[in-house]
């Protein structure tokens, strides 16, 4: 890893103003950046720790009932206090191992927008609104395809607002080696209709999956979840061909809306 | 360069660290406590396990400046002044839950974070539990025995040496 100056803000306002240098990135767990880092994929010459920023953590519940969950907050902190969203706390407490969990941050799984992460399946499957320094971007505007999201250059997730469902459930089927998801469906379902969110299968990133959510808007049943999608656009590499991983979405959303409803 | 200071073990301890040095490094290299092993230096294999503030991490993905002003408990820090094994460190001699011991460090930090907040834990809990520690030796079996002897369980029905 290339040598980089460190900074540790406790105001949002000053780390905006920090992450105001070109060459500067915003640090949350560090357990994607660090590893990255490592590689000399990336080499920022200023790392600006969002950590020290304690209006950035924690868990509320906002005036519309929405669970709001601070950008620099934990998977641990969200597994053991999102007792209202228990979907959501389940995902939570899946990601990696307890000690990744105890560095990794929603706001940075949402920031990197790994193909293959969690969370992004679980924010588009709640339609949440992610806060930021600037604005506030509703989740179906927010992810652009693989590690592409709406954030401009040293924008910066403050919070992320989850509504929650009448019923949720978040499926993932492990990829041993990574513990990342070799697919995972987020199946949440509101008084307006049913929400079906895809990580890990398609080359476009995490995706709504719009026929199961018109099946399960009607009749929210596992035997109501259509054939699996079409193979095209979906990942083959070593773990799975593109048709496993469309056969899997089908089967994770049944299991899924099996263990929700 | 700046001055990093942290608790380790119970004992306020300081050096100069750059941005880049991590957590890991600064223990190994600065402080010379080099029980901390560095496995993959990619957070997987969980050999560098310490606990930050009361909490399993990998240092080995922690930046140094990150854990400045907080307390660390390495291995070292596990057996008595005397040189005396805990209980969990007995466990791991008495159950094999060791064989070349490059993973013990980070296996006893885990388990001991796993201890803390379920002091009896199941089998399927302890195993995953130990998802982000990796052992090439032993197969894991005593690992696991090891570990919920520990806890005060009876591990005679757990299968063999
Ligand atoms: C062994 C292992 C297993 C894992 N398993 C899983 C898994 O099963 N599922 C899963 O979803 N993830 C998994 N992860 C990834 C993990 O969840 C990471 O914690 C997460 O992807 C990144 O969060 P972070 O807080 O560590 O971000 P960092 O590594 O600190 O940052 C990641 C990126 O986001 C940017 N960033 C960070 N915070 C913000 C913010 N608030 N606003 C804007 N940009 C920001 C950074 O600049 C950087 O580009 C795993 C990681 C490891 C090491
Ligand atoms: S050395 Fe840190 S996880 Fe392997
Ligand atoms: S005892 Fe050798 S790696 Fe675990």
């Amino acid at each position: 890893m290339y040598n980089f100056e460190f900074e540790k803000p406790s105001s949002i306002a000053d780390a905006v103003a920090a992450l105001g240098d070109e060459e500067a990135t915003a640090l949350s767990g560090g357990q994607t950046l660090l590893p990255t880092m490592k590689q000399r994929l990336a080499s920022p010459t200023k790392v600006v720790s969002l950590l020290g920023i304690s209006e950035m953590q924690g868990i509320c519940t906002g005036d519309d009932g929405a669970l709001c969950i601070g950008g620099a907050t934990s998977h641990a902190d969200v597994a053991a206090g999102a007792s209202a969203y228990p979907g959501l706390a389940a995902l939570a407490g899946g990601i990696g191992d307890p000690a990744v969990r105890a560095r990794g941050t929603v706001g940075g799984s949402l920031a990197n927008n790994d193909p293959a992460a969690c969370y992004p399946a679980g924010a588009l499957a709640s339609g949440a609104t992610i806060v930021t320094n600037a604005r506030e971007i509703a989740a179906d505007d927010y992810f652009q395809g693989m590690f592409t999201t709406a954030l401009d250059e040293s924008e910066i997730i403050t919070e992320v607002r989850f509504p929650v469902p009448q019923a949720s459930n978040y499926q993932k089927f492990e990829q041993p080696a990574s513990r990342f998801a070799l697919v995972g469906v987020f199946v949440a379902k509101y008084a307006d209709g049913v929400r079906v969110a895809v990580t890990g299968a398609s080359e476009e990133g995490v995706h709504r999956w719009t026929a199961a959510e018109e099946a399960l808007s009607a009749n929210f049943s596992a035997d109501a979840v259509p054939a699996a999608p079409g193979a095209d656009g979906m990942i083959a590499d070593l773990h799975g061909t593109a048709a496993y991983r469309a056969h899997l979405v089908a089967v994770l959303t049944k299991r899924a809306v099996a263990a929700a409803s | 360069m700046s001055q990093v200071t942290m608790t380790v073990n119970g004992k306020e301890m300081s050096s100069d660290a750059e941005g880049r040095t991590l957590l890991s490094q600064f223990l190994r290299e600065n402080l010379g406590m080099t029980g901390t092993h560095v496995g993959c230096d990619t957070s997987q294999c969980g050999a560098c396990v310490v606990h930050v503030d009361g909490v399993a991490v990998k240092s080995c993905t922690m930046l140094a400046m990150e854990a400045d002003g907080a307390a660390v408990s390495t291995i070292e820090g596990q057996a008595a002044d005397d040189g005396t094994l805990n209980t969990l460190q007995q466990a791991f001699q008495d159950h094999h839950g060791l064989q070349c011991g490059f993973c013990t460090p980070g296996m006893i930090m885990s388990a001991a974070d796993l201890l803390k907040t379920n002091p009896k834990p199941s089998e399927a809990e302890v195993r995953h539990h130990l998802e982000g520690n990796i052992c090439r030796c032993t197969g894991y079996h005593n690992i696991v025995k090891a570990i919920m002897a520990a806890s005060g369980q009876d591990v005679s029905s757990i299968a063999a040496e």
